[in-house]
């Protein structure tokens, strides 16, 4: 009998809030993994960051540099935590760590570290600022939208969009602005958070759909799972969902594949509005926080991306289960105050 | 002639699941068995006199009844023309 490898992973995005980021989730998948066993290395950016504490899914965490500390910083931390863990793969979860990650990408393979991400050419084509751009580009219905880079340029907004409109960061954050003023409102207190530029979209009526998958890289779809939001907070996170079979959105979901030979993880987030349509409004370039739902329906993205990430040869996944549903739940954990000062003291827990 | 859209799950006790836009409803039995009845192929005429067997009202309300609930049915893309 063939022994499973045991792989070294580390894992980022482990903020299991309302607004959860896909760490926990990822963890989740990657354990139950039927081609190798894990040891699971958490990547925290904050000490209060859920995950940490779970100590039956991260076997170790360590504390890392934010995204714009720049990649020297980044790599200096890595190297440490390598030369303690020796990784074979990183999966960043956030949007704001790709940047940094798709940098690092070489320098880490050299150490022996893998990972399975978009080039940088695809995850700067798909940015919110470019979106009206790629839908040309590649046939998706994208929805009307404006990069500002100063709030002056808000007064001339009323000639090209209709209220309500969509303000939105360039990585998190949006908010429906049923005025000038509350464009105002919303450009500054995303500015104050993210910084510029802020864009501006037309707001699809409809009802929500997501996708998630995996393209190898070559124009090939390895998995797509495509999903209805049942429950939506008021953060308009999914905290329910279900697995659907519209044809079309798989149809969409190679089109966005072959066209792009996406490499790694994605999520297309998708409005139909009431004429049936569907609009492409956001293309998340990495694993989304709903993928054990995937993995419930028969489709272990993660497992496959690490597998990818490592040069093996994964083929399409293939069918998957119609009508299995996700509800999340919040959990209260009970911690010593000696984890929480250890990890706060030493960066490491 | 309309029909059930044969990928749309129609259980014994009401539930209706569109697995294409992942809809879920619930119907009376009343509902059921016209589903049922749409289910075997049957035109809006043969299903108003099966029901006219069972229920105990003038053929024009359940005519009407039926129409409307048909309708229902084709605007949640629950059933189509053939």
């Amino acid at each position: 009998m063939n022994k499973k490898p045991k792989l070294t992973i580390a894992v980022s995005a482990l903020n299991a809030i309302d607004s959860p980021g896909p760490g926990v989730a990822v963890i989740r998948a990657l354990r139950e993994a039927e081609s190798f066993d894990v040891r699971i290395i958490g990547l925290a950016y904050e000490s209060l960051e859920p995950g940490l504490y779970m100590h039956q899914l991260v076997d170790k965490t360590y504390q890392v540099p934010y995204p714009s500390s720049g990649i020297d910083t980044i790599l200096e931390r890595l190297d440490y935590i390598h030369a303690k863990e020796k990784l074979d793969v990183i999966i960043p979860n956030f949007d704001a760590e790709l940047y940094p990650y798709i940098r690092l990408e070489a320098q880490l393979r050299e150490r022996g570290i893998h990972m399975c991400l978009p080039t940088m050419a695809q995850f700067e084509e798909r940015h919110k600022t470019n979106l009206p751009e790629f839908g040309e580009k590649y046939g998706l219905l994208v929805p009307k939208s404006k990069v500002l880079n100063d709030i002056s340029e808000i007064y001339k907004l009323s000639s090209d969009f209709d209220f309500p409109l969509l303000v939105k960061g360039q990585y998190y954050d949006a908010y429906v602005a049923y005025n000038q003023d509350q464009v105002k409102t919303f450009f500054n207190r995303i500015t104050a958070k993210w910084g510029l530029p802020i864009i501006i979209q037309e707001f699809v009526h409809g009802i929500e759909y997501n996708v998630t998958g995996l393209g190898d890289g070559t124009g090939r779809t390895i998995s797509a799972v495509p999903m209805r939001k049942q429950y939506i907070t008021d953060k308009g996170k999914a905290w329910g969902g279900i697995s659907i079979s519209d044809k079309r959105m798989l149809e969409l979901t190679d089109k966005f594949i072959s066209g792009t030979k996406w490499k790694g993880g994605f999520e297309l987030e998708l409005m139909k509005n009431k004429d049936n349509q569907f609009y492409v409004l956001e293309i998340n370039p990495r694993i989304p926080a709903w993928i054990y739902l995937a993995v419930g329906v028969g489709h272990n993205i993660p497992e496959a991306l690490v597998k990818l990430a490592l040069g093996e040869k994964v083929e399409p996944m293939g069918d998957y289960a119609v009508g299995k549903m996700f509800i999340r739940y919040a959990w209260d954990m009970i911690v010593d105050m000696e984890e929480f000062q250890t990890i706060s003291t030493s960066g490491e827990l | 002639m309309i029909k059930i859209k044969n990928n749309v799950a129609v259980s014994d006790s009401g539930f209706i699941f569109n697995p294409d836009t992942g809809e879920s409803f619930t119907v009376n039995p009343i509902g059921v068995e016209i589903i049922k009845l749409l289910k075997e192929g049957k035109d809006v005429d043969t299903i108003t006199a099966e029901l006219q067997k069972t229920y105990a009202t003038d053929t024009q309300t359940l005519e009407k009844d039926a129409e409307d609930f048909i309708g229902l049915l084709r605007n949640f893309s629950i059933a189509e023309n053939e």
